[in-house]
């Protein structure tokens, strides 16, 4: 078939089973709009293309599909590059689609040319610059292939002007051509066995879920493993609901802002089995001094992680559904009575004093993200920005899914939250989704509420607004003695902004009003926006200082405000 | 410790870049590095020498592995291999030291290439070692200029496999997947 490059960029979309794509026109990439309104894709005009890459980022994280965002030559694609280097932080699926100035062009600094092949190197998983149309449907084909393949990322596919235009014969190459793709990874023999052994044979072992559970979909070999031998499992930020937190032997996350109990028990482990995860410092804390005791095993895909941070005693490669599944041939079941008895003790000492206490009068976050659970009894999708708001939803949320939350883990980008949750919103119709944003994150990409009028974007925005870069504060505090240079901040009248957008609004001061505004936004059968004024200088505990050992935590300061019950999540 | 590390990679645009700038990027301590063709059209053969701990070099290596233009890489230090570098060194010569230059080019078995009234030009093929020593003596009468590839290097014997079980890159040419979803 007769196409031109724009409109194999979109055969080869559609082909992808993508309905759904995100983007920003320019001179660069007009040709492929051009094309765009014969193919059955819904276009949604972004404000700006960095939220054009997290709404990618966002959908794809619900219909796990691969997410395409668009954007034009020079500044168009430039505003891609957070997004892009968030999605391959965080291992997801993305294709971003730019416009390039003609190959007569190229390298002479014509109008709007960046070298965004360059400039994209480092962040994506592979990227391409097309100055031939020959090349181009090999290349649209092998982004999408690449992006969702083995460890998945972003892929960024440069197209010059005169490519999209220029016609061939195309037929969609079914077959890869690509030696380096599909390497087999190195041979680890009886891995399996070693693994399980090391398990047998744990006294005090304790799991660290990450992100490759969900992304694996091993929910349900990790829930047999840890039934079978008895053991707690830590979830990193990515890995939260991969086991469910109404589990007993769910511990939460484990980290910078772990529990005390779970920090501890990583401390204390003999045994520790690390699944799907890269041990990223904000979960290790002082390398040096991590899990000193321990063991540890590592079920990993992507075998450059293996031996990166910490070197496994036994590493075991490959999809961690399949290598799971192989372990648990072999695993005995066990209770580690002794064990999980310390691990109780440890929570009912030190949960409680970490808790802040609903009962006090001023409206505090955690209180906000406790609501939020039980408005939605979890029947919810929860995307947050960056921040303390992140991590209060990451302790205070009960998750018991994958899917509940949708975070930026690895890159940890501010304004994330309201366009990947427009993303996931889009992507999940019919499901209730949440952005949980910071006052400072919420006005980094506030721009897009216009986009949800436009394209009717059912999400529901909850600011957690505290009148300071609340994280960043909290860390003034603690080791800049209170100098708080650069956090105050202040907030417009967020009810007479969403007024202008048109987007009913709420503003909520006080606890009690807390559940029955999100009863009204639930309800409300649209795009809804709540300001929670919440107590100014509340900061998150337990910390874990910046080059610390994770068992070293700054507690909340006695006496305690605090009563919740002990080992359990707060009666609230 | 340095590791001679083999990469075979994809002949394609950026690939280079993409090599360098995850070593700049890794802070991997990379002493040379030559590339050139291999036996198989459209793969380019990189050796680097790179230095640093097990966990570096580790790291190195499972890092290239990962790049999607690259198809193969061994790490060839703990095996027998052929290991050479060639230089070229031009030497300030006049009609006293010239006889002495070539004697110590014969016993190196290097070979002069080049012949001016006051200069000659060296040409050494071996080892790193033996190159080093052979410049140290060259030196005595100056260097006027120089240059060395770096190290390039082939493993001993074995016709067919690559280590690992990993196929030679002439195998994998074409993988011939399915694409689609
Ligand atoms: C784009 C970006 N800039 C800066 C930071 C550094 N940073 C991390 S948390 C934070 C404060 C966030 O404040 P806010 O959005 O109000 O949320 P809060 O912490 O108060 O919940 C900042 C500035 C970042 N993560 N991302």
């Amino acid at each position: 078939m007769e196409r031109t490059g724009a409109q194999i960029v979109w055969e080869t979309i559609v082909r992808e089973g993508i309905d759904t794509v995100f983007g920003y026109p320019g001179g660069a990439i007009l040709p492929t709009y051009d094309a765009m309104p014969a193919y059955p894709v819904r276009h949604i005009l972004v404000r700006h293309e960095q939220a054009a890459a997290h709404m990618a980022e966002g959908w794809a994280r619900v219909t796990g599909k691969v997410g395409v965002c668009i954007a034009t030559s020079g500044p168009g694609a430039t505003n891609l590059v957070t997004g892009l280097a968030n999605a391959m932080m965080d291992s997801i699926p993305i294709v971003a689609i730019t416009g390039q100035v003609a190959t007569n062009l190229l390298g002479n600094d014509a109008f709007q040319e960046t070298d965004v092949t360059g400039v994209t190197l480092p962040i994506t998983k592979y990227n391409y610059l097309v100055t031939d149309i020959k090349d181009l449907p090999e290349a649209m084909a092998e982004a999408f292939y690449i992006a969702r393949t083995g460890r998945p990322g972003p892929v960024l596919v440069d197209i010059c002007k005169d490519v999209q235009n220029a016609s061939i014969d195309w037929v969609y190459p079914e077959t890869l051509h690509r030696p380096g793709l599909h390497k087999a990874p190195r041979p680890e023999p009886n891995a399996v066995v070693a693994a399980a052994d090391l398990i047998n044979a744990a006294r005090r072992p304790v799991i660290i879920a990450g992100h490759g559970v969900s992304m694996g979909h091993a929910e349900s070999e990790l829930l047999e493993l840890v039934e079978r031998a008895n053991i707690p499992v830590v979830s990193t930020l990515l890995g939260l609901g991969s086991m469910p937190e109404t589990h007993p032997l769910a511990m939460g996350m484990g980290g910078m802002h772990g529990e005390a109990a779970t920090n501890h028990a990583i401390q204390e482990c003999d045994v520790l089995i690390a699944i799907g995860m890269r041990f990223d410092d904000r979960v290790t804390g002082r390398l040096d001094q991590f899990a000193p005791n321990a063991k540890v095993i590592h079920y990993e895909m992507d075998p450059s992680e293996v031996g990166k941070n910490v070197k496994p005693t036994v590493a075991v490669l490959g999809d961690c559904r399949v290598t799971l599944a192989a372990t648990l041939q072999h695993i005995q079941p066990n209770n580690h009575a002794e064990w999980l008895a310390t691990i109780q003790n440890w929570q009912s000492t030190t949960r409680e004093v970490d808790i802040a206490n609903a009962e006090v009068d001023e409206l505090i976050p955690p209180f906000v993200m406790r609501q939020l659970w039980h408005s939605t009894k979890g029947n919810v999708t929860v995307v947050t920005d960056v921040g303390q708001h992140q991590m209060w939803e990451a302790q205070y949320f009960t998750h018991t899914k994958p899917g509940q939350l949708i975070t930026s883990g690895g890159l940890g980008t501010m304004g994330f939250g309201v366009p990947a949750a427009m993303g996931a919103a889009l992507g999940n119709p019919g499901h209730v989704v949440w952005a949980i944003v910071g006052d400072g994150g919420f006005q980094q990409t506030l721009q897009e509420l216009a986009t949800i009028v436009q394209d009717k974007i059912p999400v529901k925005i909850g600011i957690i607004n505290n009148g300071f870069l609340g994280m960043v504060r909290q860390w003034q505090q603690f080791f800049y003695e209170k100098r708080y240079a650069g956090t105050p901040m202040l907030s417009p009248d967020y009810m007479k902004l969403a007024d202008a957008y048109g987007i009913p609004s709420l503003r909520v001061t006080t606890n009690d009003q807390v559940a029955d505004a999100f009863r009204q936004a639930n309800e409300h059968d649209g795009p809804f926006l709540v300001e929670f004024r919440v107590k100014e200088e509340v900061n998150v505990y337990p910390m874990v200082a910046p080059g610390a050992a994770i068992g070293q935590m700054i507690r909340r300061p006695g006496p305690a405000v605090v009563q919740g019950p002990s080992g359990v999540q707060p009666s609230w | 410790m340095k590791h001679t590390v083999v990469a075979w990679m994809e002949d394609r645009p950026g690939v280079l870049t993409r090599v360098t700038s995850l070593f700049r990027r890794r802070g991997f301590n990379i002493e040379s590095l030559a590339v050139g063709h291999s036996e198989t059209e459209g793969i380019s053969r990189m050796t680097f020498v790179v230095s640093g701990d097990e966990r570096m070099v580790d790291q190195a290596v499972k890092q290239l592995e990962k790049q999607v233009d690259v198809t193969r890489v061994e790490d060839v230090t703990n095996q027998p291999a052929v290991v050479r570098e060639l230089a070229l060194v031009k030497v300030r010569t006049d009609a006293q030291t010239r006889a002495e230059v070539m004697q110590i080019v014969d016993i190196y078995r290097a070979q002069i290439v080049d012949v001016a009234l006051d200069s000659l030009v060296i040409q050494a093929i071996g080892t790193e070692d033996r190159v080093d020593s052979l410049v140290e003596l060259l030196s005595a009468f100056g260097v006027v200029e120089m240059v060395r590839t770096g190290r390039v290097a082939m493993t001993r014997g074995r016709a067919q496999r690559g280590l690992n079980g990993q196929p030679t890159s002439a195998a994998v040419k074409a993988n011939g997947r399915k694409m689609g979803i």
